[in-house]
């Protein structure tokens, strides 16, 4: 009996040519796009968003195009941090210009993120949907003429891989950590990912710094992935802070 | 997915997409040499999978629409809860507020009511005998 492989004749579901199809609408979306950055840690509450959103405001006031994809499907802040909270035509734009797309524009208020769809066993399908969404995000907004597109992505890599498979390659990675060594520990192995999947390490930013939390996570990985600290952010930073990181991207 | 007529050595071809409502999926394939015509049935989680990933078997009939996944199975259209009711919710044992708010969720979205106030959950406690909730 013949194999998958030796069946060549036409398929009428074309899953592969709509899989590509898929792709190319994110590749003809993206065109635009100077740089793709992808804002990653690997660790919950190092402040993700929080430097994503205060980067894209600060490269913006410096009339540089930029957008802000919220990746973090299941904890969306970027509407809040931006003040935008729902708009019927993706992209939104939020403070001082930034363009921006969040499953927050989505959600009813505070409502947690449910997809309609049979309850048993939905975690074979919620992690596709998700993708799905992901890809929608990336490829249905008229994300026009950027400098740069940051991508917020949630604690984990999950969010990280499937968006290697959707662009097709690897997008640079601007890594946050806070100062300890569980900080650290965890966002190695984030950044040891994205340079296995061929991620460029664009550099660290150390946030939180100066008060309750000890340590040397920035120094560290800096020294054993030889890339730069991009800036240490205080706990009460200043527009100049955000300024000065934007330049160095 | 493809099909193969085992005694032809035919790959079958894909004939008919049926979608009965249900959450499952019908589709047909039919062996261009013998005609024998064979149905594959998905239960709704594989139904969901496929679908999850944006594509159709059988082919797309229309083009995809901007956020189609996204707008078409994200959960949104809740009623929404006052302050007052979202207060009294609070003062339900945590271990069954979940179920006691769906109950009230689904009361609310049954008759069309957009906001649940106080008033609304004491309707829907005494229709429902809910006392103590």
């Amino acid at each position: 009996m013949r194999t998958y492989h030796q069946l060549t004749d036409p398929d009428r579901s074309g899953l592969a040519d709509q899989i590509g199809a898929q792709r190319k609408r994110v590749a003809e979306r993206l065109a635009g796009v100077r740089r793709i950055v992808a804002v990653m840690s690997g660790k919950g509450g190092v402040g993700k968003s929080y430097v994503t959103a205060n980067v894209a405001r600060a490269l913006a006031r410096a009339h540089k195009p930029v957008g802000v994809l919220d990746a973090d499907l299941n904890g969306p802040t970027i509407p809040g941090l931006l003040q935008v909270l729902q708009t019927a035509q993706p992209p939104a734009i939020g403070l001082d210009g930034v363009k921006c797309i969040s499953m927050g524009h989505f959600l009813d208020q505070g409502a947690p993120l449910a997809f309609k769809g049979p309850a048993a066993e939905s975690f074979v399908w919620r992690g596709a949907m998700e993708a799905s969404a992901l890809r929608e995000f990336l490829g249905d907004v008229e994300w026009g003429n950027l400098d740069v597109l940051l991508l917020d992505l949630p604690p984990g890599l999950q969010r990280y891989i499937e968006l290697c498979d959707i662009l097709g390659n690897a997008p640079a990675v601007l890594t946050v950590t806070i100062p300890t060594p569980e900080s650290r520990d965890a966002v190695r192995r984030a950044m040891r990912a994205a340079v296995d999947h061929g991620s460029e390490l664009l550099g660290i930013v150390e946030n939180m710094v100066g008060r309750e939390f000890a340590g040397t996570a920035a120094d560290d990985l800096a020294r054993e992935f030889a890339t730069p600290v991009l800036a240490r952010i205080p706990w009460h930073p200043t527009p100049d802070t955000w300024s000065a990181l934007g330049s160095r991207l | 997915m493809k099909f193969l007529c085992v005694e032809c050595d035919q790959q079958m071809a894909f004939g008919e997409r049926q979608l009965p409502g249900d959450g499952t999926l019908a589709a047909t394939f039919k062996c261009p040499k013998c005609g024998r015509v064979v149905a594959m049935l998905t239960n709704p989680m594989e139904t969901q999978l496929v679908s999850s990933l944006g594509v159709e078997i059988g082919g797309r009939t229309v083009p995809a629409e901007p956020f189609e996944i996204v707008r078409a199975n994200v959960v949104t259209g809740g009623p929404a809860w006052s302050n007052d009711a979202q207060e009294r919710l609070s003062r339900v044992p945590s271990f069954v507020r979940g179920m006691v708010k769906k109950i009230y969720g689904d009361y609310a979205k049954d008759r069309g009511i957009t906001e649940i106030t106080p008033a609304v959950m004491d309707t829907a406690r005494a229709e429902l005998g809910l006392e103590g909730m």
